[in-house]
């Protein structure tokens, strides 16, 4: 996942495409309907999706259909994820001071029972 | 043995950090509080980053300045002041990110609840906006992100089905 393909999801209307299809692949005059958009509109939209690499095109019959890549989304799993691992890694730096304060005190305290 | 790091959101501009540190509370408050301290931990080491800049003045009214990054020539900075200064039990702050500075100010109440020689430090951030909230969480990202959280939480559920 990165900034351009989230930027791809920051359009409303790319959005409701994304989730749209969520529910399995569409052609294009599908996803136009039911998102009343006009066809010039989808075919835009759609193409910033394609390159981005959140959508791939599918033929069946005569029809395009559009599908879901399921790879990048994982990738915003990670993303979601990410935030928790700041916080985990700088509390295991944290970690290292609490045991040498710790540490620390314990010798101290030693030292004024001599 | 690892403790784990719990993050959750509370509400819409509230997440809630909880960890808990095999020492007592005031060693976690100091490491928490003193500026030598946090300039060793504060800055995520794998993210390249350094806390080039702390300063505190630990008390009701003082306030404090992180200046971080991996440039310290261009360094983000977390500036604030000090609302309750409780050692070794509670801390309250605000918190402005100074990039994200129309954004506002997020409060932050750290508390560190001893037992039994280990603390639990619990970390809640109220942000001044759902948006403030979502943008902390892209932190390190491009400007842009506009998806919701929620709505992220749904593409990934979508992403099991579809893999």
């Amino acid at each position: 996942m990165n900034a351009e393909t989230l930027a791809a999801l920051g359009e409303p209307n790319r959005l409701r495409i994304v989730e749209l299809l969520r529910a399995g692949p569409r052609p294009v005059n599908d996803i136009r309907g039911r998102l009343g958009l006009r066809q010039s509109q989808v075919s835009q939209h759609l193409k910033v999706l394609k390159d981005v690499g959140l959508v791939e095109i599918e033929p069946r019959a005569q029809q395009r259909f559009y599908r879901l890549r399921a790879r990048p989304l994982k990738q915003l799993h990670k993303w979601l994820d990410r935030y928790r691992h700041i916080w985990e890694e700088r509390f295991e730096q944290l970690d290292e001071i609490v045991e040498e304060l710790k540490g620390k005190e314990k010798s101290d305290a030693a030292g004024k029972d001599k | 043995m690892k403790n784990e790091t719990i993050v959750e959101r509370t509400a819409d501009r509230e997440l809630v950090v909880r960890r808990t540190f095999n020492g007592p509370a005031h060693v976690v408050f100091d490491a928490w509080t003193k500026p030598e301290l946090l300039k060793r931990w504060w800055a995520p080491k794998s993210f390249g980053v350094t806390l080039f800049e702390c300063e505190s003045d630990l008390r009701v009214g003082g306030t404090y300045r992180y200046a971080f990054g991996r440039d310290p020539g261009k360094p983000e900075v977390f500036s604030g002041r000090y609302l309750e200064v409780r050692p070794p039990s509670r801390l309250v702050l605000t918190q402005l990110y100074e990039r994200m500075r129309d954004a506002g100010e997020a409060i932050v109440t750290a508390t560190f609840e001893e037992s039994q020689g280990r603390t639990l430090l619990v970390l809640h951030q109220l942000f001044p906006s759902k948006e403030a909230l979502e943008g902390a969480l892209a932190f390190g990202m491009e400007n842009g992100m506009r998806v919701t959280l929620d709505q992220l939480d749904e593409l990934v559920a979508a992403s099991q089905h579809t893999a």
